[in-house]
């Protein structure tokens, strides 16, 4: 079968044999770095697009359909012109944070791609706390947040920001914990092995209910953490104008905009990887027949289908319900998610020391 | 360095919502004090769509000035020419047709029927689920329609004239509203299961805003506000006009109180309005459309008032004619005015997104509140 593997090699070897170590290494890392933006620009796009056609079938509209076939150029059009307009720098601004600020959210969601598997052998960065290294970047894109809300001088802006961080910061516990259940039920950090245990099927089946309520507490905690409706106080139009991007114009704000939606993958991609098995085929026990049927589909289809269908889910959420209140989000975490999440790491531990899990 | 951001002497954050805020529908103004997400005050500053309609009524003849009402609540258009209208009519002692009549109470109940829409979609986009926007507006897109054939236009209608209707109904009148009235009743399910029982929005709803009884007289406000604390408020029952005693509709009562009390009002006064429409569409009296008066109207000597319940409360045109062409004095008692008084009443002491939902379900319309 066609692996990434024997490309990845070819290159590498052919980089080997006419340069010499160091060189090889170097081009290797800007070869790595080169694809890595350019998935996120094309993910971006895609995104983007997905969310406007989404949003227009669940609003009776036809969305973008006029730039290019079926209107699949629209964003490329938006991002042209987001580029070309002018990126103002309010008066009275810290100037070196607003300007900081849109990179630093990009750069923190730019370095969570690293430990993903999008395809069999098609990893960054296979490091052995790819969990934990997930967990801690995740955490920095708050301090972009915070330092756009402050800088803008602006009192949306500003409260925006304050709910963002009190948000982001109460449901990476939840969200933490969930992904424990996971690591618990593995017994490794490590994304490859994660995959790997789920050969013989993927863990939301495996894992009983606890799996089951882990999931389902991971998909809401990561919602409120992308600070996608119906968690999207931070920037909570009819409340905010904007939130914490409201004096950002042109490239900066569309900086925001896309590490928000490379934020969705990638939780989405990380909820797949822990309980769909990423890009591993879907397997039933010991079937080997049935198996072998289902490895003819290719691991990238299985990876991004799963990514996909997970990131529709998302979109719908934020289509269909109402946003919470500020109070109401917080009792909801400290006083439902938090509690069950926990209990549920209990529970995962005893299936897992008891391997109750198939 | 970042500059001091905005406090006021006790520390408290001054926020200037509006006029350009996507929560407030128009160009309201509303200057909220704030102690971190909790309101402590909020003061509304009027003047910015501020037309001077009741002086341009008072050079305008008795036949021309309901044009202009169309303009003040543009949501309800048809109900205000209709007290312009009736008001008229009291001083000329006109008696309208019985075909006008029912014509005119079913185009105030369309009308009503599609203010409610527009008020749901936007209420539920305040807090935060845009699709009901869309549902809301493919529905009303009906109303705009039959409008359109009967009346010539879609939002300023200017179709009740004293006297009368302006013109006969469209022959698709009647075929149309059937259609509408089949088609609605579904949809109002349909509107229920999306958002009247999500968790999150009765969360939202319930136990915010709330106002008692006794505010709510002492506050003047009429309509599903005033209806939503227990207050009788109706004027199609209180004070019936055209052929309201006849039909068969309840006021709709809730003792809530809340914005959640507000919000089932206008959800169930929807389907009493398609409940007068059914006991109408096929009763359509025949006869004129238009009684006769004279070209120019003259009002006699006097004083004159009509109150009518529009979409959002107590209309009152009140005349004073010294026996010209033009009135010499005209007011309007609009519901909107008095219900955004109550504002500061019903939102300080809760937080920035219960502002949002108390007033999405004030049903403010701006160009109303500052004629």
């Amino acid at each position: 079968m066609p692996s990434f593997e024997n490309i990845t090699n070819a290159i590498h070897t052919w980089l080997t044999t006419h340069l010499s170590a160091g060189w090889a290494f170097f081009i290797e890392l800007v070869l790595v770095g080169v694809a890595a933006i350019a998935l996120f620009a094309a993910l971006g796009l895609v995104l983007v697009l997905m969310e406007r056609r989404v949003a227009a079938w669940m609003q009776i509209r036809l969305g973008p359909n006029r730039v290019g076939p079926k209107g699949m150029l629209q964003s490329l059009a938006d991002t042209i012109k987001l580029i070309m307009k002018e990126g103002l720098t309010p008066e009275g601004a810290d100037k070196f944070l607003f300007n900081v600020a849109p990179y630093v959210v990009m750069i923190a969601a730019m370095l969570l791609l690293a430990p993903i598997g999008f395809a069999r052998n098609l990893q960054i960065w296979d490091l052995n706390i790819g969990v934990l290294y997930i967990s801690a970047i995740s955490s920095i894109s708050v301090i972009g947040i915070l330092m756009a809300g402050w800088a803008s001088n602006n009192k949306y802006s500003l409260m925006g920001a304050m709910r963002s961080g009190a948000q982001i910061v109460s449901y990476e516990l939840s969200a933490g914990l969930s992904v424990l259940a996971i690591v618990v039920l593995t017994g490794s950090l490590r994304i490859s092995d994660i995959v790997q245990s789920q050969e013989t099927g993927w863990w939301i089946f495996k894992g009983h209910l606890p799996a089951i309520i882990a999931f389902v507490i991971f998909i809401i905690a990561v919602t409120a953490e992308t600070n996608r409706a119906p968690f999207d106080l931070a920037e909570a139009e009819s409340e905010l104008t904007a939130g914490f991007h409201t004096e950002y114009s042109g490239m900066k704000f569309a900086l925001f905009f896309l590490a928000e939606y490379i934020n969705i993958f990638i939780v989405c991609a990380i909820g797949a990887t822990l309980f769909f098995g990423g890009w591993m085929p879907f397997h039933i026990g010991h079937w080997d027949g049935f198996n072998h049927v289902m490895d003819y589909i290719p691991s990238s289809v299985w990876f991004f289908g799963k990514t996909f269908g997970l990131i529709f889910l998302i979109m719908w959420f934020r289509w269909t319900f109402p946003r919470l209140r500020v109070d109401q989000l917080l009792n909801l975490e400290w006083k439902y998610l938090l509690p069950i999440s926990m209990v549920n790491l209990v529970l995962v531990t005893l299936v897992a020391i008891k391997q109750w899990h198939f | 360095m970042v500059e001091e951001i905005g406090t006021n002497e006790e520390g408290e954050l001054v926020i200037n919502m509006g006029p350009q805020h996507p929560a407030t529908h128009g160009v309201l103004h509303l200057v909220v004090t704030l102690q971190g997400e909790t309101i402590k005050k909020i003061e509304p500053h009027l003047g910015y769509i501020h037309r001077s309609i009741e002086k341009m009524c008072e050079s305008l003849t008795y036949r021309q000035f309901s044009y202009v009402t169309s303009r003040m609540d543009y949501l309800s258009s048809h109900i205000n020419n209709h007290a312009c209208a009736m008001c008229v009519e009291k001083g000329l002692q006109v008696e309208v047709p019985p075909r006008a009549q029912v014509i005119r109470v079913m185009v105030d109940e369309l009308t009503r029927i599609a203010s409610h829409e527009l008020w749901w979609g936007a209420m539920a986009m305040d807090l935060g689920a845009f699709t009901p926007f869309f549902h809301a507006f493919r529905e009303r897109e009906n109303i705009n329609d039959i409008m359109e054939e009967t009346c010539g236009a879609r939002l300023t209608m200017n179709y009740i004239v004293p006297g009368g209707v302006m013109a006969d109904i469209h022959p698709n009148f009647q075929k149309r509203v059937k259609s509408f009235i089949e088609l609605f009743r579904s949809k109002i399910d349909e509107y229920d299961e999306l958002v009247t029982g999500n968790i999150i929005f009765q969360n939202r709803m319930k136990g915010v805003g709330w106002i008692s009884a006794e505010d709510v007289v002492s506050y003047g406000c009429t309509g599903p506000v005033a209806r939503a604390s227990g207050v009788h408020s109706d004027i199609r029952k209180l004070f019936p006009y055209e052929i309201y005693e006849k039909l068969q509709f309840n006021e709709i009562l809730e003792t809530g109180g809340d914005s959640f009390a507000r919000y089932m009002v206008r959800m169930r006064e929807l389907r009493e309005s398609v409940h007068i429409l059914e006991q109408l569409v096929d009763n359509i009296p025949e006869g004129e459309f238009q009684a006769k008066t004279k070209a120019v109207l003259k009002l006699p000597k006097g004083e004159f008032y009509q109150r009518v319940e529009t979409a959002r409360g107590e209309l009152g045109v009140y005349i004073v004619s010294e026996g010209a062409t033009t009135p010499y004095r005209i007011k309007f008692r609009s519901p909107g005015f008095a219900n955004l008084s109550a504002l500061d009443h019903i939102a300080a002491g809760g937080k920035l997104g219960d502002l949002v939902a108390s007033m999405g379900t004030l049903d403010l319309v701006i160009p109303d509140i500052d004629r």
